[in-house]
């Protein structure tokens, strides 16, 4: 079998793989659902997560370590996780190769040659790093924006898939706010293959930088294993890394694709432990341009935080998972990858937009009216999936302040507010009181304050009273009192419950023994119709900020009970009671 | 001979040309006629309708005088359901072979069983294990949940002890809702009800456990229907007794079973703490839900004149609140 078909069955191995582990990203006890499929190995083998952590955090986080392997599997051999096993890189070569199958073979060499273009990709690399390197200065990890697996793991998990799996994962649709811009950006890579083939991986990828960095050292690598050759650059036709092989091979750009071994008629292109006998150049970053790139990413993360969003000017909308830590220490080391928002079974966790300074695009934020109900009490799976732990792998023992937590209390979220203004009770005399039933803590966050409230034009005079029915002057509207929640209320203080009414007369409930009629009432008596209202009110002791009473709230365009979150369990300056 | 010829063939093309011309117009004209609006668009709110699906039929079996109501003391909930069976003739009496068999618990919740939120999985595999033995053909077990409805049959037992008994666990879809009008009722009209899982069956169980609501004062089997609400059901707590008395008159299942091994008596209707219950060892199972409610209000400390709903549905003839006229027959299971 040729190397090239063994290449190709690999990529395409990989990414079934890496889908399959998407897919398997939900939350459940069948086959193909989480159990324990390593749904997070491709991110753990990415060397740009592994470094960047590194960098932000300056720790090698354990579950990180398959990347150690691609780092010295890339010393030995080269870039082979670029041409081999990237998911992303696939669906480049895939695309490339169709868009450009029915080229002339000078067309296809032209497209395929080394472009000076291709240094941005190291620039964007140092960006980067540099943006996570130095906490003195203020920095937060941001190369989930076009590391490769993120970026691919975003854009399958958040738009992608739930556009197709409607009834076959989920039931129900599930909602991703700002998929049309992850799909925008997922698309235009896709896209530009059209323009030059792997137009991503050559001038974008951060992660390719970092491995042609890497594999400047490879013990093993593609050359020309005689000097002479007629120069017919058959070789660099389908170079996936555009790095002339023919020539003075740029080294650090090959993705060991071995389509020039492979095309060579004469042989004179093998992968070989000697450098390439027409000559070899190494990274080919101008010392300048990477200095300009460190430099801008060293100012650009304290210009961001000028914003104040991680200070003072925090955004109370910005609700994170359960067992997120503190913001700083979150930016650090969330990828944006989205699998939090994926795994989360009621699809409240959602990729946040720009609203908390332009650090926090598409980290994890809950969005209380998307998704079934809120944060579920009993549930932690965004913890458990969070390849960096941005988002602790919390226990529920942990979230809920059971057990040994018992002393540190629950994990709270945030804190839900009763807006007055738009309270079905508070504002417009009615009954509602949702918010106090879906409270999932014992004894419940939201308590209600109970009063009698005479209804809009309730002023009535009796006419009569017969048995447990009133005769009055007024008109009422028929059956508008008899939901349980009305009352009338005598001059004299005593007040009976309406168990129905029409539009001269109202019906009590008798209550035990004592009818209304056995009560004095002096004819043409004033009486009022109150409304029982039970109030809700939050008790910010006890609540956890999950959500559920926002989501459930019948005011359905802007809530009449929301969370913001002031009162959060992962700051300290964020907290609300003493 | 060129000119003529060149004249010709133009000629033709001319021919052809109109030929093609008069087809495009022709259809563009049948295009316009099919799918002409002389009115415009009504302004009217569109309802779900579904072609397949049809309402909920009438589940109900006819009375049997003494065999209305069963109220069984104990601990062990699969001998005190079965026992409450028992006791209204047997489960041959609700069950005949062939049969689908719908059951609705309560899964509303993601809480664990041991919390008493949601129907306990003991009930459901009694009462499957039941319909089997009666040699229904099948057993579906659906609730349209309040939390994630996966994770509510999951961490609540109900999709396991289902499953394991035989029975068909069936998750919402939106696509199992359809709007339905109760004749008679001012609040479901056109509301979206969640038919699906139950079409194509004939007998309906509805499961319910006991316990404390704010709101309605009690949540038993009456209000276990609130479930079967879609859309923004939670505009109904506006008249939460209407609603429950409507949905009494709407659904006639074949026959409710109340658990009241552990009474929830604060912190409904989620509860979350096991402080939040009380021993109350009682299973009943009833071919009326008025009386299984009305019974159940003893076990809350309540009387029925606590429970507005519970008249109104009385009053719409949904069953008697007087359990006691109903003869109950009961007993007693060793507390081992």
């Amino acid at each position: 079998m040729k190397i090239t078909t063994v290449r190709r069955i690999n990529q395409v191995f990989f990414f079934v793989l890496f889908v399959w582990f998407c897919i398997a990203a939900t939350v459940g006890d069948k086959f193909w659902q989480i159990r324990n499929w390593p749904i997070n190995w491709f991110l753990q083998l990415d060397p740009l997560v592994a470094i960047g952590t590194i960098f932000s955090t300056g720790k090698f986080y354990w579950p990180l370590h398959c990347a150690l392997g691609v780092v010295i599997l890339t010393i030995i051999f080269g870039r082979f996780f670029c041409g081999w096993i990237c998911p992303f890189g696939a669906i480049h070569q895939f695309v490339g190769y169709i868009s450009n199958r029915g080229k002339k073979a000078a067309e296809k060499i032209r497209l395929n040659k080394y472009r000076k273009a291709q240094k941005i990709k190291y620039f964007i690399l140092f960006l980067f790093l540099s943006m996570a390197a130095f906490p003195s200065l203020a920095n937060s990890l941001q190369t989930g924006l076009l590391d490769p697996i993120p970026l691919v793991t975003r854009s399958f998990q958040l738009v992608l898939l739930p556009i197709f799996d409607r009834g076959i994962t989920s039931n129900n649709a599930r909602f991703y706010e700002y998929g049309w811009l992850i799909l925008s950006i997922f698309a235009a890579a896709v896209l530009l293959n059209l323009v030059i083939p792997r137009f991503f991986c050559r001038f974008i990828c951060p992660t390719g930088a970092l491995l042609g960095i890497i594999s400047r050292f490879s013990i093993w690598r593609i050359g020309k294993n005689k000097k002479e050759c007629i120069n017919c650059k058959v070789c660099e036709k389908a170079c996936e890394g555009g790095c002339e092989p023919a020539g003075n091979i740029k080294i650090a750009e090959c993705v060991l694709c071995f389509n020039c071994r492979d095309d060579c008629r004469d042989e004179l292109i093998a992968y070989q432990t000697i450098p390439s006998l027409a000559g070899e150049t190494q990274v080919d970053a101008l010392r300048r341009g990477v200095l300009l790139s460190f430099a801008s990413g060293v100012l650009v993360i304290p210009a961001v935080r000028l914003a104040g969003k991680t200070a003072s000017n925090w955004y109370s909308g910005v609700i994170r998972p359960p067992g997120a830590l503190a913001e700083p220490e979150f930016l650090k080391r969330c990828l944006k990858c989205g699998q939090c928002m994926r795994v989360c079974p009621t699809n409240v966790i959602q990729p946040a937009g720009i609203e908390e300074g332009l650090e926090g695009l598409w980290t994890p934020v809950l969005n209380n009216r998307i998704g079934s109900s809120g944060c579920q009490l009993n549930c932690v799976a965004c913890g458990q999936v969070c390849p960096t732990s941005a988002i602790r792998p919390i226990t529920l023992d942990e979230k809920r302040g059971l057990g040994d937590f018992e002393s540190a209390g629950a994990i709270k979220l945030g804190t839900a507010f009763v807006d007055h203004g738009r309270c079905l009770p508070w504002a417009m005399d009615r009954p509602c009181l949702v918010c106090q039933e879906v409270c999932p803590v014992s004894p419940k966050a939201i308590y209600t304050k109970d009063t009698f409230t005479t209804v809009r034009d309730g002023a009535v005079s009796i006419k009569e009273i017969k048995d447990d029915t009133i005769e009055i002057s007024e008109s009422i509207s028929a059956g508008k009192f008899n939901t349980g929640d009305y009352y009338i209320l005598f001059e004299s203080g005593s007040r009976f419950k309406i168990s129905s009414n029409t539009a001269a007369s109202i019906g009590i409930f008798r209550s035990g023994e004592r009818s209304v009629s056995e009560v004095k009432i002096p004819s043409a008596a004033k009486a009022e119709i109150q409304v029982l209202l039970q109030r809700p009110c939050v008790d910010i002791e006890k609540c956890i900020g999950c959500g559920v009473c926002e989501h459930e709230c019948p005011v359905s365009g802007t809530r009449a009970i929301r969370v913001s979150a002031e009162g959060e369990t992962r700051s300290t300056d964020r907290r609300l009671m003493l | 001979m060129a000119e003529p010829n060149q004249l010709n063939s133009s000629r033709r093309q001319l021919l052809v040309r109109g030929a093609k011309a008069a087809a495009s117009i022709a259809a563009a004209v049948g295009i316009a006629r099919w799918l002409y609006d002389p009115k415009g668009p009504s302004g009217k709110i569109e309802t779900i309708q579904n072609s397949i699906l049809k309402g909920l039929p009438d589940f109900s079996i006819p009375r049997k005088d003494g065999q209305i109501i069963s109220i069984v003391n104990g601990q062990d909930r699969i001998k005190t359901a079965t026992q409450a069976i028992e006791l209204l003739g047997g489960i041959e009496r609700f069950v005949k072979p062939g049969d689908i068999v719908a059951v609705k618990p309560n899964a509303g919740f993601a809480t664990p069983p041991i919390l008493g939120a949601t129907t306990h999985p003991d009930v459901i595999t009694a009462i499957v294990k039941l319909c089997y033995v009666a040699k229904a053909k099948k057993v579906i077990v659906s609730d349209n949940s309040i939390n994630n409805p996966a994770s509510c049959f999951t961490i609540s037992g109900i999709g396991k002890a289902a499953s394991a008994a035989g029975a068909e666990v069936v998750m919402p879809k939106d696509s199992y809702f359809i709007g339905q009008t109760l004749a008679g009722g001012s609040l479901i009209k056109d509301w979206p009800v969640y038919c699906g899982p139950f079409a194509g069956a004939n007998k309906l169980i509805g499961i319910a456990p006991l316990k404390n609501h704010n709101k309605s004062v009690a949540s038993m089997t009456m209000k276990n229907w609130y479930g079967l609400l879609g859309g923004r059901r939670n505009l109904f707590h506006q008249d939460i007794n209407g609603i429950i008395s409507e949905l009494a008159m709407l659904v006639k299942p074949t026959l409710v079973i109340l658990d009241g091994t552990e009474t929830m008596m604060t912190n409904g209707p989620t509860g979350g703490s096991v402080s939040d219950l009380k021993k109350t060892n009682t299973m009943i199972a009833s071919c009326d839900m008025v009386a299984a409610d009305a019974f159940g209000c003893s076990l809350l400390d309540l009387k029925p004149a606590d429970l507005p709903y519970l008249a109104l549905a009385q009053k719409a003839g949904a069953g008697s609140i007087d359990y006691e006229s109903l003869k109950p027959v009961r007993a007693g299971m060793s507390m081992e």
